[in-house]
Parts: structure tokens; sequence; C-alpha cells
């Protein structure tokens, strides 16, 4: 009984860590589709500032500094992307696609320059990375059975952008639901006419959303680079950027619903781990390949409106084009 | 002149130039970034791609793969839909391809088993494309993220099969055993000195000629068909489409239908015409190039045969300017697809209100 305890809290505790990137990615995407900006390029801003944030934290020492740098690389990713389907009007998912495409082939490009290696950034050491925090109280709270394996295991030990992407999320729903920019944000997404009627930029509102989407997809990406990881590996972000994006649709683009769907998925791939060649009673070995396919099965039936409906941002993927 | 031709001349030929121009430009500067002369590199590149019989070979064997999702990507693009899917298409046809070779009796006719090869990856790119086009059609939900999630399903469907079910038996590689010799699609070189003519051998094979041959098809069928108006109709303005008498949702199941089965088409050229075995990730790229080569070609059957040879001649050259020069893998061709997609399609109007300011005037005083 208490090894299946454990195991439990086990495979949670790694699903808090493989988590966190999806919180920051999807939310990076509920801030873009809100305002009314389809983010495919989230996987490519994760990929690239991975990169940066460990190339960053290995030339000065400091996760800190990767971290900033990282989120000014994003930023810059965001900014083509506004630039491409805000001012430009071009095609939003275009230039998303052009967005992962540019990150992979950088990536890869910049290694061997910088580094010369096809791939990798150098192994950062102890402190150049961010590291695991134990929270005051855990010898005390150690001795209560149950609980202290839980605060021990669960909630105590993770890195501090494992806890910021927790806190992130309230905040996303604070702004979004009780500030007077999240109120034109989700306007500028369902009915952008409305708000240039009122005299607001429509095209402002969408560069914010698309900044603010910058920050938190340069935090995620150096999280896996500089956090989970010590070193920046060739295609590393490995397609976590479209679960967030599964994510984000299958918890309909609210705050909590989306952090629900983000552990969902976060808790099959951590158990994809664990079940690796282990037989179940009666059903036999899982194979790994299906749990790993679970987000993307359970994004396409949502989306085939068997499990409710995923009704996007009416003017979602629309360029707005200012009538004369 | 009127105001709309005038618009259509900035729109069909200054602007795509110009685009292009500017890709160039900016992989110009990547080049310089990581300090290498972009003029030199453009020497070894453009040796690399045609310098040498070899070389010539690889150039037309990555053009081919190119043709057919460049091809698959436009035929979406003509009914107004994003398949962003062909990576995943390109797998899975891959897998019809390969089962046809694996399980067909071998002492059949090479004649009688490559088209049947060709059907197969036709089929199973098409079956993989289905489900999305479905979904988008009769439920509403968004090509571009089901084609996204096909991707995924494709690539942990085939990593199980090959793990599990088509690994050959005591091979530690996750690959399939080897296709009999008559479902090997001819090199060219094997027909040329069949011919009595020596060339240089490269792993150019018949798909080449295969792939001519579906631009051809696609061209016919697109500008001289009722099913080809009928896709562009819809693709052109729903509404009117609908006035018309076409059923666009039939429509988008039969345009992605189409669109997964020339993706499909990559495996004949990879498997049968060149690794002669199912194995993992023989599509990395092909798909997502697509799009580059089909956004170049201006999504016209000759636009993406030379947008296709060009990317040929990058990944080609590129391959050897990764061996000439120190500071440059080929993923430098990733770079670019990246710049050639973001400004030949995310940025295509960038030029756009200069030209019409310049030439406004001058048009006006004809």
């Amino acid at each position: 009984m208490n090894d299946l305890l454990l195991n439990l809290i086990l495979t949670l505790d790694a699903s808090f860590r493989v988590c966190t990137p999806l919180i920051f990615a999807s939310m990076a995407g509920l801030f873009a589709e809100r305002s009314g900006v389809v983010d495919i390029g989230l996987e490519g801003k994760l990929l690239m500032s991975a990169f940066i944030a460990a190339s960053a934290a290995s030339v000065f020492g400091s996760p800190w500094i990767g971290l900033l740098f990282a989120i000014f690389a994003s930023c810059i990713f965001a900014m083509i992307h506004g630039l491409a389907s805000i001012t430009f009007k071009g095609n939003q998912i275009v230039s998303g696609v052009a967005i992962n495409i540019l990150a992979s082939g950088l990536t890869m490009i910049l290694t061997l320059a910088w580094f010369k290696s096809g791939g990798i950034t150098p192994t950062l050491k102890g402190d150049e990375r961010f590291l695991s925090i134990t929270l005051p109280g855990v010898d005390i709270i150690d001795h209560i059975p149950i609980l202290g394996v839980i605060y021990r295991e669960l909630i105590s030990g993770h890195n501090i952008l494992v806890y910021l992407a927790f806190a992130t999320v309230p905040l996303v729903w604070w702004v979004v639901y009780r500030t007077r920019f999240g109120l034109r944000l989700r306007a500028v997404g369902e009915n952008p006419k409305a708000v240039d009627t009122a005299g607001l930029s429509v095209e402002g509102l969408r560069y914010k959303a698309l900044l603010i989407g910058g920050i938190l997809c340069g935090i995620g990406g150096a999280y896996i680079a500089i956090a989970h990881n010590a070193q920046f590996t060739k295609e590393m972000t490995a397609g976590q950027g479209f679960i967030a994006l599964a994510a984000l649709i299958f918890g309909k683009w609210h705050p909590y619903r989306v952090l629900a769907a983000c552990f969902l998925f976060g808790f099959l791939d951590a158990l994809a781990v664990r079940l690796q060649g282990v037989v179940l009673p009666v059903i036999g070995e899982i194979p790994v390949q299906l749990i790993e396919a679970t987000p993307y099965i359970l994004t396409v039936i949502l989306l085939a409106g068997f499990i409710g409906k995923a009704i996007p941002p009416k003017a979602s993927a629309q360029p707005y084009i200012k009538e004369l | 002149m009127t105001r709309d031709r005038r618009l259509s001349w900035i729109n069909g030929l200054l602007l795509p130039l110009f685009n292009v121009l500017t890709a160039f430009l900016a992989t110009a500067v990547v080049f310089i970034l990581i300090d290498v002369n972009p003029i030199e590199a453009t020497k070894v590149l453009i040796y690399g791609a045609f310098g040498y019989e070899e070389g010539i070979g690889y150039t037309l064997y990555y053009t081919t793969n190119f043709i057919f999702t460049g091809l698959a990507v436009a035929v979406a693009f003509h009914a107004g839909l994003f398949n962003i899917g062909g990576e995943g298409q390109a797998y899975v046809g891959g897998l019809g391809t390969a089962l046809v070779a694996l399980y067909i009796d071998p002492t059949l006719s090479a004649w009688l088993i490559i088209p049947l090869g060709i059907s197969g990856g036709l089929l199973f790119g098409a079956m993989w494309a289905i489900i999305p086009a479905y979904l988008q059609a009769y439920r509403g939900s968004h090509i571009v993220i089901t084609t996204i999630m096909f991707n995924f399903l494709a690539s942990a469907l085939m990593v199980y099969l090959l793990v599990h079910v088509l690994r050959e038996v005591g091979q530690m590689s996750p690959q399939s055993k080897d296709f009999p010799d008559s479902a090997w699609i001819p090199f060219v070189h094997d027909v040329f000195a069949g011919m009595g003519i020596q060339i240089a051998q490269s792993p150019l094979n018949l798909s080449f000629i295969v792939a001519l041959l579906f631009s051809a098809i696609v061209w016919f069928f697109l500008w001289h068909t009722r099913w080809g108006f009928a896709i562009r109709a819809t693709g052109k303005s729903n509404d009117a489409a609908v006035y018309s008498g076409i059923n666009p949702k039939k429509i988008i199941v039969v345009t992605m239908c189409i669109s997964g089965a020339l993706a499909g088409l990559v495996g004949i050229n990879e498997l049968m015409g060149v690794q002669h075995r199912l194995l993992l990730d023989f599509n990395y790229g092909y798909g997502f190039g697509g799009i580059a080569v089909a956004l170049m070609g201006r999504n016209h059957p000759i636009g993406i045969i030379i947008a296709a040879l060009l990317f040929g001649i990058l990944y080609q050259g590129g391959m050897d300017l990764a061996f000439e020069m120190q500071n440059v893998s080929r993923h430098i061709i990733v770079v670019m697809q990246g710049l050639v997609i973001l400004f030949c399609g995310g940025l295509e109007y960038l030029y756009r209100p200069i030209l019409i300011r310049f030439l406004a005037p001058i048009e006006a005083s004809e």
C-alpha cells in the first residue's frame, strides 16, 4: 500500500515538473488567442528561448541572466509574428509555422557557430541553473504519516520556476477577467470592430498580448533548458509547444481549465515514463506510444465535438482591417 | 489600366519576386552573423548542387520529395485549406507503400508491384487526411489544429509499428526487412547503364518522373476539370461556390484526400526508390518544406517544380557546404525554409504599400 502511494506521489511529482513548460506556453497562447491571434509558433518560441537560456547561462554563469536573455529572444520572435500577422495582415498560421521552422534551424546553426557542436550547449554546473528549493518545515512535517511524504516529495523540492508557473495561472485569470486590459483583450478577440469603434487600438492590444505571450514562452523555454535539464539539446522541446496548444483548446481558453488540461497531459507524460516496460495485470503492457499520443487523441475527440465543444474566440485568425 | 489589373500585376509578379529576394538577403545576413562569407557560401552551394554528376543526381532526388509535398500543400491552398499535416501524411503514406512492398508476392512483375506501391502511398496518405478533413467539414474543428495533432499521432503510430510489429526479427534498430528487388523503383544511373551510358551513382530514381507526371496531372485537374473548378471556387468564396451548386463540405473532404495522397508519395521516392525498407523519420522535414515550396511557387505546378528544384539545390548544396565550411551545418537550409515561409507567406504584403505608392502615379500618367 505504502509502495503504491509513494509511486503515485512520485508520478504526480514528475507531472508537476513536466507540466510547468506547458503551463507557461499555454498561458502565452491564451493571451494571443484571446486577442484574436492564433499562435502556432509557441513551439518555436520555447525552442529558441531554451537555446538562448542555456547559452547565456553558460556564458555568464547565472540562470537569471539566462532567463532574461530567453525572454528577450522569445519576445523578438513574438514581435516578428506580430509584424506579419498584425501590421502586415498576413496569414497568422503561416507566420507561426515560419517561427517554428526558423527556431529549429537557427538553434542548430548557432550551436555550431557558438559552441562548435551539433545541437547542444555546454553542460551547466550547479549554480548556473535553477536548483530545487527545499521549503521550510520539511523536517518537522516529515514525521506525520502520509502528509509528511506528500509535503516532502510533492510540494517541496521544486525549482522556483515550477512555483512561478502555478502562481502565474491565478494571475492570468485575474488579468483576463478582473482588469480593464483583460476586458479589452477579450473584446478584441471576439469583436475587434467594437473595440475599434470605442476608440481603442486593436493593433496595440494585440501587440501587447503577443508581448506577454513572448515573456511567458521565454520563461517556459528557459525552464526546459536550465531548470528541468542542464543544457540545450537538439529539438529538446519535442512538441511541447503543440501539446500546450492542445491544452489551450482542451481547456477552452480559460486559465483554470487550461491548467487542468496541462496537468492532465503532464501526468500522462509522467505515467508513460513510469509504465515503460511494466506489465499490468489484465491489460498487459500498454504501448508507451499510446500514452504519449493520448493528449493528441483527446484533443481531436474534443475538437470533433464529442466531449463538449471547443469554441475559439470569434475573431481568432482574422487580421483586423479598418474600414475607411 | 484599371486599378484591379494593376494590383494583379503587382501581386502576381513584383511582390513574390521582392519577397524571395528578401528571404535570400535575410539568409545572407544569417551567414554573416555566423562568420561565413555569403558569396563564398553561395559558390560552394552551387558547385555542390550542379558541379558534378553525383551532385546533380542528389539535387534532383531531394527535388522529387519537395515536388510531392509542395503539390500537396498547394492543392489544399486552392480550396482555402492550410494542410500543415504533410509531415504525417507522408509518413503514413510511406507505410502504405511499404506494406505493399513487404507483403506482396515478390515473384510478381515490377510493372505490377511498383504501381501498386504508388497506389498504397496515395491511399494511406489520403486516409491520414480524411479524418481532419471530415472534422473540418462536418464538425467545425479547425484543419490546422487537427492536422498538427495527426502529425504527432502518425509519429507515435509509426514508432509503435516499427518497434513492435514490422521490425525485422533479430534486428536491433527499428526498421523493416528489405523490400524484394521487384519492389525497387529503378535508379536513374541503372536505367542509363541499361542504355549503355555511364553516369555517376546517386539516389536519383524514376520517382522523379512520377513527380513530374503528378505535377502535370495536378495542373490539368485544377484548371481543366469540373472538380478543379469547384475546388478553386470554394477557395475563392465559399458563398459563391454554394450559389453555383457546389457543396463545399464535400469539396473540403475531397481536396484534403488529394492533398494527403500527394504527400503520401514521398514514400515511393524514399522507400521504394532509395532505402528499400521502411524506417523511422524518412519523411523528416519534407512536409514542412512543402509549405515553403508551395508559397514560393505561388501554388502553381510550374512554380512548385522551380521552387522544389531550388530547395533540392539548397539541400544538396547545403550538405557540401557543411562539409567544406566549419561554421555551417546543413541546417542552414531549415533556416532558409523558415525565412522563405516568413517572407513569402506571413509577410507577403510587406512591400505592397510601398509598391503601390510608387507605381500608382507612374501608371496614372500612362
